[in-house]
C-alpha cells in the first residue's frame, strides 16, 4: 500500500536528461537516420476519397533510372489480409483521400517523385460518405460492402456501423420521473488531428535474407516491429526496430504507415530506404481522432443530484472500424454517482482516414456533451458548478459506471483544491465567461521490461523498452534512485532497441511511468538483492543478516557492529571477486493502473465583431497519484490542456464534398501557439495509487479531456447563449450569434 | 458466493443473462465456468479486461476471486 512519505529524489525536478540535445539539434529524430547507399521511399497517394481501383500499373516507374523499386497492393496479397494491411495500401478500393496505393524508392526524391507521376491508377469514382449521421442510416451507400454490424447473430445487410456499445444501470424513466429540470441537446466535436510536430518517418535496411534494421519514430517499437512482421510474412526475430527520439504522439504513433512499405521497398531495392511524410500526407492519411455527434438527456434535483442520464453518441471510424467509442461511453459519467442512467455509442465508417488513438481516446467527445450539459443546469438551478460536481462526485467505493467500485480516487480532492484556488476565487473579468469540467482517464498497465546493470564505479545504467515522449527516462531514473538509495545525477536511463530489452508495450494511455516504473523498481529491488548477497558473502553472515539503507548494505541485528557499510560504489568495484557484474531484471504485466481525475476552469472573453475568443486564464487541477517529477506532470497538464484548447476553439478537418480535406496543413489547421494561449496554471493533487511502489496513477491522458467544455462552457456563460457545437472559431460563433 | 456481471454485448450470447454467482476460486475457474455453460463467449473472454473487487486486470490469468468478491467483466482500453 503506498503511502504519503518523503522521498529523496522523487518529487524532485531535476534538468530533463535529452533537453540539451533538443534544444541544440543532436537529438535524432526519425528523418535523421542516414545509412550508406540509403535512396528515398515515397507513396503515391488517392486523389479520390472513394474510389474502385480497377488497375494499377508500375511498369513504366520501374523502368526509369534511379528507380529501384515498386510495390502497390499487390505486392500485399500473400500476408495477412486486415484492415491495417489495407489501410496502409489499398487493395481494390481508396477509401479516403490520401489513402496509399502505391509506393517506389529512388536515388532521390525528385527521381522518386516523378516515378510516383509515372504510375497509372485507374478509378472508377464513388460518392464518399463524409456524414456520420447520414451514414447510419440504412439506405445510405457503404464504404465497405463487406461490413456488417458486430452483433451475436450476423446481419442480413452489411452497414456502415461495425460496432455498438452499451453500458446502463438502473430505470431511466423513473430517474428523469424525479428530475426538477432536464437539460436535453445534441453537441457536435469535430474530427481532430494529434497534431505532433514530428511527422512520420523511418529508415529500413534489410538485406538479401530478408533481415533487418528499422529505424523509426513510435509510441512503441516493439509493437511496431510485431504489426510490421505480420503484414509481410516475417518472423519478427528477423526484424530489429530501433525507436528514434520523437518529436510527439499522443496516441498518433501507436500504428504503422511508413514502416512495412519501407520494409519492403528496401527488400526489393536492396538498399536502405529512408520514408518521411510531409505534413499534408500527415493529415490527409494518419490517424486523427473521431469526430462525434453526442445527443445528451440529464434530469436533475434542485439540490443538484442527478437522478438520470441518457447518451446517444456516434463516432467516426474513418475508412476502416475502430473509434474509441467504447472508451468514450465508459468515460462519460465516471466522476459521478449516478443511480439511472443509458448510455450507447456507435462506430461508424466514412470516408475520411482511419481513427488512431488522441489521449484518452474518446473521453473528450462524450465529456464534452455531458460536461456541457451539466453546465447549463448548473445555471438553470443557479449553482456554482463546482458544488453541482461535488454533490454528485465519485469516491472511494462509488460503482463506476462501467462496473467496479472506485479505489481511492482524487476527484473530490480536486474539486476542493478548485475551490480553494486563488483564480477560482477571483472575480470573472468584465466581458468573460467562466468555464468549468471535469476530466478523467482509466490509466493502463500492460507489459513492460526493465534492465538495471550497475557500473564499476556503482553509477547505474537503466535500460527499458518505452520510447520517451514524456519525459520518462528522468522518471526512470528517479524512481531508480529512490528505489537504491542514491544520488539521481548517478543514473542514466536508456531506452533499449527490440534486440537489447525486453518487450514493452507501447508508451500510451498513461501506462509508462507506472508500468514501466513498476518494473524498474523491481528491477532496483533485484539489484539490493543482489548486493545484500554480496555483502553476506564479504561479511561472512547470512543475507538476511544484512539491510540495505541509503544506497549502502548495512549489518543488521546480530552482526558484529565493527562491520562497516558496503555502498553500492565498493560492492560494484568488488563485483569481480564476489560473483561478476551486479545486474537486477524485472518484466512485469502491470496491473492496478489507477484512474486519474482532473478538473479545469479558465475565463474566456469572446470578441463579438469578429467571433475571436481569447482565453485569459486557465487552471488545471489533477490527481496524479504520486508526481514523480513534478515538472513533468505539469507539463503533461500544460500540453493536454492546450491541445483540448485547440480542438475546442479552432481545429477541425474541413471536407469539400468530394471528401478532400481542404486544411491539410498547419496554416489553415490552425492548433495554437504561445501566443494564443495564457500561461496554463496547475495545481497537482497526490492521492497515491495503492498499487504503484510509489502512487503514480498515470497523467498523459486526463489533461485534455476537460478542456473541450470548460471551454464551451466559458464561451457560452460569455454569450450568454449556449453554443453546441466545436471549434468555437471566429466564423461558427458569428453564426451562431447572428 | 462471488458476484459476477457481464457486459451489456454478452447478452445476446447468455439469454439476456447479466448475473450470476460463482464459487470459482480463481480467474481461470471462473472463466472455465463460463466457457461450460456458455461456449460461444470463449473469443469475446479471450479479447475482455476483468474488474476484481475494483482491481481492473487487462489479462487476467490465475487472479484469486474471493467469496464475497465482486467481479466485472468489462471492455479492454488503452489509449493514445
Amino acid at each position: 500500500m503506498a503511502e504519503a512519505v518523503e522521498y529523496k529524489q522523487i518529487g524532485t525536478r531535476p534538468i530533463r536528461p535529452d533537453g540539451v540535445d533538443k534544444v541544440t539539434g543532436r537529438a535524432q529524430f526519425g528523418a535523421d537516420m542516414v545509412l550508406p547507399n540509403m535512396i528515398h521511399g515515397q507513396v503515391l497517394r488517392s486523389p479520390h476519397a472513394h474510389a474502385i481501383i480497377k488497375s494499377i500499373d508500375l511498369s513504366a516507374a520501374l523502368v526509369m533510372d534511379g528507380v529501384y523499386a515498386a510495390i502497390c497492393g499487390a505486392d500485399f496479397e500473400p500476408f495477412v489480409d486486415s484492415d491495417l494491411s489495407r489501410n496502409i495500401m489499398a487493395r481494390d478500393k481508396a477509401l479516403y483521400h490520401g489513402h496509399a496505393v502505391a509506393a517506389v524508392a529512388a536515388t532521390s526524391l525528385t527521381i522518386a517523385t516523378a516515378a510516383l507521376e509515372a504510375i497509372t491508377v485507374e478509378y472508377e469514382v464513388l460518392a464518399p460518405i463524409l456524414d456520420v449521421v447520414e451514414a447510419m442510416d440504412k439506405n445510405s451507400p457503404l464504404v465497405n460492402d463487406n461490413n456488417y454490424t458486430k452483433l451475436p447473430e450476423k446481419p442480413e445487410k452489411p452497414s456502415n456501423i461495425a460496432n455498438i456499445g452499451k453500458l446502463e444501470r438502473g430505470n431511466v424513466e423513473q430517474g428523469f420521473e424525479r428530475a426538477d429540470i432536464i437539460v436535453e441537446r445534441e453537441y457536435i466535436v469535430p474530427m481532430a488531428h494529434q497534431g505532433y510536430i514530428e511527422p512520420h518517418a523511418c529508415t529500413a535496411n534489410i538485406d538479401e535474407t530478408g533481415r533487418g534494421s528499422v529505424w523509426c519514430c513510435t509510441q512503441g517499437h516493439f509493437d511496431f516491429r510485431t504489426a510490421t512482421a505480420k503484414l509481410l510474412g516475417k518472423d519478427l526475430a528477423d526484424l530489429k526496430f530501433i525507436a528514434s527520439e520523437i518529436g510527439g504522439g499522443f496516441g498518433g504513433k501507436t500504428v504503422v504507415y511508413l514502416e512495412p512499405l519501407a520494409v519492403m521497398l528496401s527488400e526489393k531495392a536492396g538498399r536502405p530506404v529512408r520514408m518521411k511524410m510531409t505534413r499534408e500526407e500527415v493529415f490527409r492519411a494518419t490517424g486523427p481522432t473521431s469526430g462525434t455527434v453526442t445527443r445528451v438527456k440529464v434530469g436533475l434535483q434542485n439540490d443538484g443530484t442527478i437522478t438520470a442520464a441518457q447518451t446517444w453518441s456516434a463516432f467516426e471510424a474513418g475508412a476502416f472500424e475502430g473509434a474509441p467509442h467504447m472508451p468514450g461511453i465508459m468515460s462519460i459519467y465516471a466522476p459521478y454517482e449516478i443511480e439511472n442512467f443509458v448510455v450507447e455509442a456507435f462506430d461508424v465508417l466514412v470516408n475520411k482516414p482511419k481513427v488512431a488513438a488522441y489521449r484518452a481516446p474518446g473521453a473528450p467527445q462524450t465529456m464534452h456533451a455531458f460536461e456541457c450539459a451539466l453546465d447549463e443546469a448548473a445555471i438553470a438551478l443557479d449553482m456554482d458548478p463546482l458544488d453541482l460536481r461535488l454533490v454528485n462526485a465519485a469516491d472511494e467505493g462509488t460503482q463506476a459506471p462501467y462496473g467496479p467500485k472506485f479505489p481511492p480516487i482524487g476527484f473530490k480532492a480536486c474539486i476542493e483544491a478548485a475551490k480553494n484556488h486563488p483564480n477560482y476565487k477571483m472575480p470573472v473579468p468584465d466581458g468573460a465567461g467562466r468555464g468549468v469540467s471535469a476530466g478523467f482517464w482509466f490509466n493502463v498497465g500492460m507489459q513492460s521490461s526493465a534492465e538495471v546493470n550497475v557500473n564499476e564505479n556503482g553509477t547505474v545504467m537503466v535500460i527499458e523498452g518505452s520510447p520517451d515522449i514524456g519525459g520518462s527516462r528522468a522518471s526512470m531514473a528517479l524512481m531508480a534512485a529512490e528505489t537504491l538509495g542514491i544520488e539521481y545525477e548517478n543514473v542514466r536511463t536508456q531506452v533499449g532497441d527490440t534486440e537489447s530489452t525486453g518487450f514493452c508495450n507501447v508508451t500510451g494511455g498513461s501506462r509508462t511511468t507506472f508500468a514501466t516504473g513498476m518494473a524498474v523498481v523491481q528491477a532496483c529491488e533485484d539489484v539490493i538483492g543482489e548486493c545484500k548477497k554480496r555483502a553476506a558473502m564479504t561479511w561472512a553472515v547470512d543475507e538476511d543478516q544484512v539491510e540495505w539503507k541509503d544506497g549502502s548494505a548495512v549489518p543488521g541485528p546480530g552482526v558484529n557492529a565493527d562491520v562497516k557499510p558496503l555502498s553500492l560504489a565498493e560492492l560494484a568495484r568488488k563485483a569481480g571477486k564476489t560473483g561478476g557484474p551486479i545486474q537486477g531484471r524485472a518484466s512485469v504485466n502491470a496491473q492496478g493502473a489507477g484512474a486519474s481525475f482532473s478538473i479545469n476552469f479558465a475565463d474566456l472573453r469572446v470578441d463579438r465583431d469578429t467571433g475571436k475568443v481569447e482565453v485569459l486564464n486557465y487552471t488545471a487541477i489533477q490527481d496524479a497519484g504520486k508526481a514523480i517529477h513534478p515538472a513533468y506532470v505539469e507539463g503533461q497538464m500544460q500540453g493536454g490542456a492546450a491541445q483540448g484548447i485547440g480542438w475546442a476553439l479552432n481545429e477541425e478537418y474541413v471536407y469539400d464534398k468530394n471528401g478532400v480535406m481542404e486544411n491539410a496543413g498547419f496554416l489553415d489547421y490552425r492548433i495554437p501557439v504561445a501566443s494564443d494561449l495564457p500561461m496554463i496554471d496547475t495545481h497537482i493533487v497526490e492521492v497515491p495509487n495503492p498499487s504503484h511502489p510509489y502512487g503514480v496513477r498515470g497523467v498523459g491522458e486526463t489533461p485534455i479531456v476537460a478542456p473541450l467544455a470548460v471551454c464551451s462552457n466559458a464561451v457560452s456563460r460569455c454569450l450568454g447563449q449556449r453554443l453546441t457545437n466545436l471549434p468555437l472559431s471566429p466564423p461558427n460563433i458569428l453564426e451562431a450569434i447572428d | 458466493m462471488a458476484t459476477v456481471v457481464l457486459p451489456d454485448n454478452f447478452s445476446a450470447l447468455t439469454n439476456g443473462e447479466r448475473e450470476l454467482s460463482t464459487k470459482a476460486q480463481t480467474y481461470r475457474e471462473l472463466v472455465a465456468e463460463l466457457i461450460l455453460r456458455w461456449p460461444q463467449l470463449e473469443d469475446l473472454l479471450d479479447k475482455t479486461a476483468v474488474a476484481i473487487d475494483g482491481q481492473i486486470y487487462q489479462e487476467a490469468f490465475l487472479e484469486e476471486i474471493g467469496a464475497d468478491s465482486e467481479v466485472f467483466f468489462m471492455a479492454r482500453i488503452e489509449g493514445g
